[in-house]
């Protein structure tokens, strides 16, 4: 890809790109958010028209005007979030977009069979008859390798591919996409994980805000380097964490059930104590109860419980209002829906819980002096990078979001934070950030439950490690790196001790 | 009474029940391929009355049922196209689109009805309509042979119409796209499928069968237009369509259902007299099914991107 410029009305996402991916290799694509790797990946699958640049393929300029386009060069894409529809077949999803409008389906049967030939030669193992709906994550993302495959893909995208893995799931991965790489395909790995970059690529090409800072080879670098390409400065690999002596205990669950949304049950009797200067993670796969844990915590859904007690004092179904004044915070997993309201600014976010009280507001009316400066000072201590208190939300990066969620919930001085997912989906100089503000938190007497899929964030943060799988705590560690197989066994659902 | 009477009147009441529900199994076929697509049209009602206008018009003017026919079928891809240009090509609110499409059919109707017929001679009024085929050896079964063997054309259409629905949803490459579509249309984007054109199609499909329903109404059923003559079948085939879960063959279920009440309420408002003023009678069909629907109401079926319109 040569010169590829896109540019959207408010940013210029790819500016003057070129990269050049070799045939049989795997090539890494490593940027932080934002950095503009989808987009360019994007642009090569016909998702996206490119301003200008063009496009050389197998030795010629090609145009790629959609997705069909793509499909017919051979390229195939495994996006971030699945392209399948989950009410259909595997090979209902396979067979999509393949035929004229008028063709009556009488194949479906040969193509079910081909597939089951292919999964079973790749070692896949995909039931082409299974609904998409019943599958784990990690067999979807399986089939959406299939599906390009089958379409005869020679160069495959994906985009991000580990975000949703297991530790176990996301080795097999990589062993599995050597092995693609051994059978003649050329692969393209879009992440911002680091690991996986040296573990797995053959090459790698570093963005960071739409322009190319880097293209190396993986052997002649290495972790260090590359996050100081990504970032465009030094970054502290591992935080400092001092051991502390836990203090009495804050919280105190036992036998906390939750139904989730659709009346099912997701959380099924979890018992658990957290103490003051502790740090508690709950590892675990995404979708494993972990959202309604925290919902019920912070009072956001009905729950049942033999014991739930805040600071030695029971709390019963209170209101989310009642819960913030016995201490609690909560820093919820999705900021857009829960944490922040886009179209305000940053004051009026500031001031969202507390709108109601002094010095805030007076007999009903805003004291917009103090919001001011308190929203002034709140944004230079936390260090916000906006146009000033008045921009809204929506026009901020997702790390400064996140750090004006942090601002206002940190703010209230808590005796007990919940913390979920705190860094989804931010950019490595935010995250660090973020994890450091944690930490000083536990110093000041805090007792914090991380909840979090990344394993790395788990293991970086906590002092003790719980792991939720199905609804229940499974297991727990102390938060020493030689454990790290064990919780991703107990992660994806063994129970047996290794 | 005696036994002869009940099964006459049973047999009455069975054989009006599937004349009663035609309407709505054009109406609510058609509107399964819009809603499957992700587009939800609440314009049936309107459309419903452009149809049964239009057929009636051109067969009065004309003598030809066939040509009749031909019109509504137009007014109805007319109607589509236009439904598909606010909703999928402008992306406008599509509950404001379906609800001016309500208004529009019954002020329209109305005008062009009163303009044209107003003050001329009666006679000119009343349509042949299509009539009913009496089946050879069939119709002449007791009992059944009156209920399923005598009726008219437009009746025995949904025999075809109905299975023609079910194959093309389950058994075609486009009734796959139309399902992806309504699903997840970024993930049929990524295949290669035009979102825009299926949604297009299927929209207007759905119009084009309302249409028909209304026509069924004007020149199948009735022997004439009359103002607001589709009386809320519109927004009965809506609810057919929910509990139906989408599907043909649920939808005809949830039909014949609707048109066992409206022959029932029929036949009480001739046998009750004046004893019950009818207006609660005829009100009956509609809250018995909808009390049915209601209390059985299709969960988890709906397509995912029902309403929302598709930015690549």
């Amino acid at each position: 890809m040569e010169d590829i410029v896109k540019t959207f009305p408010d940013t210029i996402a790819n500016d003057g790109i070129t990269i050049e991916v070799r045939s049989g290799e795997v090539h890494c694509l490593l940027g932080e958010n934002g950095a503009g790797k989808t987009v360019l990946m994007s642009v090569l699958f016909g998702l996206y028209r490119p301003d200008s640049g063009r496009i050389i393929y197998k030795g010629e300029s090609i145009q790629i005007n959609s997705p069909k386009d793509a499909i017919k060069n051979r390229i195939g894409m495994v996006h971030q979030h699945f392209m399948l529809v989950p009410t259909l077949t595997v090979t209902q999803n396979v067979m999509l977009g393949q035929y004229a409008y008028t063709k009556i389906l009488n194949n479906t049967d040969k193509v079910a069979e081909r597939l089951r030939e292919m999964s079973q030669q790749f070692g896949l193992d995909i039931d082409p008859c299974a609904l998409i709906s019943e599958l784990s994550v990690g067999e979807q993302q399986r089939v959406e390798i299939l599906k390009a495959l089958y379409h005869g893909a020679d160069l495959l995208i994906l985009d991000e591919p580990t975000a949703v893995l297991t530790p176990q799931e996301t080795t097999h991965l990589l062993g599995f996409l050597r092995q693609l790489v051994d059978n003649g395909l050329t692969i393209i790995f879009i992440t911002h994980k680091l690991e996986e970059v040296m573990q797995v690529s053959d090459r790698v090409t570093v963005l960071r805000d739409g322009k190319v800072v880097a293209t190396v080879d993986t052997v002649d670098t290495d972790p260090r380097e590359l996050a100081r390409f990504m970032v465009g400065r030094d970054v502290l690999m591992e935080l400092t964490r001092e051991a502390t002596q836990p203090g009495p205990v804050v919280l105190s669950v036992k036998g906390l059930c939750v139904n989730d949304e659709r009346g099912l049950p997701a959380v099924k009797g979890v018992s658990f104590d957290v103490r003051e200067k502790e740090i508690v993670g709950i590892a675990g796969v995404s979708g494993n109860g972990q959202t309604e844990l925290a919902l019920a915590l912070a009072g956001l859904t009905e729950c049942t419980f033999d014991e739930l007690a805040l600071g030695g004092r029971p709390v019963m179904n209170v209101s989310p209002r009642k819960l913030f004044e016995t201490g609690l915070v909560h820093i919820p997993e999705d900021r857009h829906k829960m944490g922040v309201v886009l179209p305000f600014t940053i004051a009026e976010n500031i001031i969202l819980e507390d709108y109601h009280c002094q010095p805030n507001s007076h007999h009903g009316f805003l004291n917009k002096r103090y919001i001011s400066q308190h929203a002034v000072m709140l944004v230079e201590k936390f260090d916000i990078r906006a146009s000033g208190i008045n921009e809204e939300l929506e026009h901020l990066s997702g790390g400064n979001q996140q750090k004006v969620v942090m601002a206002r919930e940190l703010d209230r001085k808590p005796r007990f934070l919940l913390v979920n997912q705190p860094t989804r989906g931010i950019d490595i100089g935010a995250t660090e950030y973020i994890r450091q503000q944690i930490l000083l938190q536990r110093d000041k007497n805090c007792a914090i439950l991380l909840i979090s899929t990344d394993l790395e964030e788990i293991f970086m943060l906590s002092d003790r490690i719980l792991v939720i799988y199905e609804g229940q705590i499974i297991g727990e560690v102390p938060a020493d790196r030689k454990l790290i197989e064990q919780v991703g066994l107990w992660m994806a659902g063994q129970r047996s001790t290794v | 009474m005696d036994i002869l009477l009940l099964v006459s009147i049973a047999q009455s009441i069975l054989a009006a029940t599937w004349r009663m529900a035609t309407p709505l199994i054009y109406t609510a076929i058609g509107e399964i391929f819009t809603e499957r697509s992700g587009v939800i049209n609440i314009g049936l009602e309107g459309i419903m009355l452009i149809g049964a206008l239009s057929g009636y018009v051109v067969t009065s003017y004309t003598d030809s049922l066939f040509l009749g026919i031909s019109s509504a079928v137009l007014s109805g891809i007319i109607s589509g196209l236009l439904f598909s240009l606010f909703t999928v090509t402008i992306k406008a609110n599509q509950i404001v689109v379906g609800a001016a499409f309500n208004m529009i059919g019954t002020g329209l109707t109305g005008f062009i009805y009163r303009t044209l017929y107003s003050g001329g001679s009666t006679d000119k009024l009343v349509l042949d309509t299509f009539p009913s085929i009496k089946i050879p050896l069939l119709s002449d079964i007791p009992f059944f042979g009156e209920i399923l063997f005598q009726q008219n054309l437009m009746v025995y259409a949904t025999v075809v119409l109905v299975p023609l629905a079910a194959f093309i949803l389950s058994k075609t490459a486009f009734g796959l796209y139309v399902k992806a579509v309504g699903e997840h249309p970024k993930a049929a984007d990524t295949s290669g499928i035009n979102v825009t054109l299926i949604r297009y199609i299927s929209t207007t499909i759905g119009a084009t069968l309302a249409a028909l329903g209304g026509a069924y109404l004007s020149m199948a059923h009735a022997n004439q237009f009359v103002e607001g003559i589709a009386t809320g079948r519109g927004f009965i085939a809506l609810a057919v369509v929910v509990f139906g879960r989408w599907s043909p063959w649920g939808a005809m279920g949830a039909s014949l259902l609707f048109g066992v009440f409206y022959a029932l309420q029929l036949r009480l408002q001739a046998m009750s007299g004046n004893v019950i003023p009818y207006q609660f009678l005829q009100v009956l069909p509609y809250l018995a099914t909808l009390i049915v629907l209601v209390s059985l109401k299709g969960r988890g079926a709906e397509p995912k991107a029902l309403g929302k319109p598709y930015k690549a």
